[in-house]
């Protein structure tokens, strides 16, 4: 049973914030057993892994190595070796995009990617694109930056699509694309999907071997675990093939002065440098903790506090939804005449806090037709009493008091 | 001090009414484009200058109530001053935004802004339309 009150004694920040925390989309809170966890490396574990020839080493060693299995069931892969830990999210997407597509692509091929992406999906191929004289092409959306099969599929007809990158869940829009029939459709002509999971893999179950996706990158701040952390999945064979980005200690295995190098086996031949190891001991506590309170449970938890958070905004007749259709508890809005970071500054006056931005989606402006919006993204610690209070704070927002909270 | 019933009434007039917003198609002004990177703020500022005296401040574009109403005061102020005037008003909103010693009488209405200091996301907002100014009177001394 999903009891969301035993599950916000879980987390201090709940109590500690002092304000209501609708900014999971940026990162999330932390388990009290995944902070102890770090702490715990500190206080009783700490030395460093894959270089000592003493007990502690090798069992921390073997702590972090085991972290992979958890990742593993975690996402469904078929072998832990395809479990690369990285620095987060971004990390992961420019190890993919420098890793494979520059050795991988070549002119007359084309990246194909979307309008709605993070900044960190779309940057590294500018520069790929760059590099190797690849196109980019952008999928047509529907209105309202809904995904459309159709369209989609269009893009593979001249046969130049080479690698797909997308995200899975818009961190702005909150829609979750059809993620599965994206793959497939890659697939029939030939071409690669590189799965961005920043937004997805905490909220949903995300199944890589359902899903058949070539690469998924995900960041552990945003599913409960450490900052500095993060994933990138990929199947073996497609890491076999792939450069890493940087090289170092821990990822040769053997490299002579006239520049012989041989490197190790993935995924260490990605992991160069000392790696954050109480980052990828408190991801290993934040998978089992979510798979213990269980990925389906999260995400009919999540859905029923995006249904009511619209319901309870359309209340307002000021305020304008961006994703009234959200599949996600991400919501973007406006309030008629008022600036999206007056009204962020009015909400974090009144206790709340909430981004206003671009939320580093800047090509998504082609699409919705605003620059700026203010989002609430929600985890599955809050609460419907939470959204009733943020409600009725909206309902008494005015220029005036936007203008106060500033001075 | 102003209290705060006055300070938002200074600024809700200069958002809602700024006297100095409006498009400048004129070869004489000098102008400067300024945009941030984390708010709506995009504004472009455009001054007339006679000698040494500042004839004209103008602005348009998107602003949030901050950076509107801050740009529109300071053009106010710094109308009709000379050069060294206009620079000193500038010099005096930096080290207010700044917490440093300042002149409050120098800074008339835009003493609205003496606690964007503890706002540190919305400093920007505050003071995006004056480092347009200070470009544009610093561009001016070096043509
Ligand atoms: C869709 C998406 N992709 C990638 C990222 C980048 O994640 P990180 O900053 O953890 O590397 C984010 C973070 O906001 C995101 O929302």
């Amino acid at each position: 049973m999903f009891n969301v009150e035993k599950i916000r004694n879980d987390f201090p920040m709940i109590k500690n914030a002092g304000c209501i925390y609708f900014d999971n989309s940026a990162t999330s809170f932390k388990p009290q057993c995944v902070i102890d966890r770090v702490s715990e490396y500190y206080t009783n574990e700490n030395c460093n892994i894959h270089r000592g020839d003493y007990d502690l080493s090798v069992k921390v060693s073997k702590e972090y190595d085991d972290t992979r299995k958890t990742i593993k069931k975690f996402i469904n892969c078929r072998d832990k070796n395809e479990i690369v830990f990285t620095h987060g999210a971004t990390s992961s997407l420019n190890t993919v995009a420098y890793g494979y597509g520059l050795s991988h692509l070549s002119k007359g091929d084309v990246i194909l990617t979307s309008q709605v992406e993070h900044a960190s999906n779309i940057l590294p191929w500018f520069r790929v694109s760059d590099l190797t004289e690849a196109e980019i092409r952008y999928i047509p959306f529907d209105e309202d930056a809904k995904f459309n099969l159709e369209k989609y599929e269009e893009c593979f007809k001249d046969r130049k699509v080479k690698i797909v990158s997308l995200t899975y869940v818009s961190n702005v829009m909150g829609y979750k694309y059809p993620m599965k029939d994206i793959v497939r459709i890659a697939h029939k002509y030939g071409a690669l999907v590189n799965c961005d999971g920043a937004q997805a893999v905490p909220h949903m179950k995300v199944d890589v071997e359902d899903l058949d996706v070539d690469f998924l990158s995900f960041s552990s701040h945003k599913m409960c675990g450490p900052a500095g952390i993060g994933v990138l999945y990929a199947k073996y064979k497609l890491l076999q093939d792939m450069d890493p980005v940087w090289l170092g200690g821990g990822s040769n295995a053997r490299f002579k002065s006239d520049k012989e190098l041989i490197l190790k086996e993935s995924p260490d031949k990605f992991e160069s440098g000392s790696p954050c190891i109480e980052g990828v001991l408190g991801l290993d506590v934040a998978a089992r903790y979510l798979m213990d309170i269980g990925m389906e449970n999260i995400e009919a938890y999540e859905s029923e506090l995006s249904e009511y958070l619209v319901h309870r905004l359309s209340e307002l007749k000021n305020v304008h939804i961006y994703n009234r259709n959200t599949d996600t508890a991400i919501v973007s809005f406006n309030v008629d005449g008022i600036f999206a970071q007056d009204t962020a500054c009015y909400l974090n006056a009144n206790k709340f806090a909430l981004r206003s931005g671009n939320h580093c989606a800047k090509l998504l402006i082609d699409l919705i037709g605003t620059n700026e919006s203010v989002r609430a993204s929600l985890y599955f610690y809050n609460t419907k009493e939470e959204i009733d209070r943020f409600v009725e704070c909206l309902k008494d927002i005015t220029l005036e008091k936007c203008i106060e909270a500033a001075i | 001090m102003m209290d705060k019933e006055f300070k938002r009434e200074i600024m809700m007039d200069h958002y809602t009414h700024p006297r100095n917003k409006r498009e400048v198609n004129d070869e004489n002004y000098l102008k400067k484009h300024n945009a941030s990177d984390s708010c709506i703020d995009d504004i472009t500022v455009y001054m007339l200058f006679d000698g040494d005296v500042v004839k004209d401040v103008a602005f348009d574009g998107v602003g949030c109530t901050i950076c509107t109403a801050s740009t529109d005061i300071i053009a106010d102020l710094i109308k009709d001053k000379t050069i060294e005037e206009a620079k000193e008003i500038l010099r005096n909103y930096y080290a207010m935004v700044d917490e440093e010693e300042y002149d409050e009488d120098i800074l008339e209405e835009a003493n609205a802004f003496d606690t964007l200091s503890k706002q540190a996301n919305r400093i920007k907002c505050g003071t995006i339309g004056i480092h347009a100014m200070s470009d544009i009177i610093k561009q001016y001394e070096e043509r």
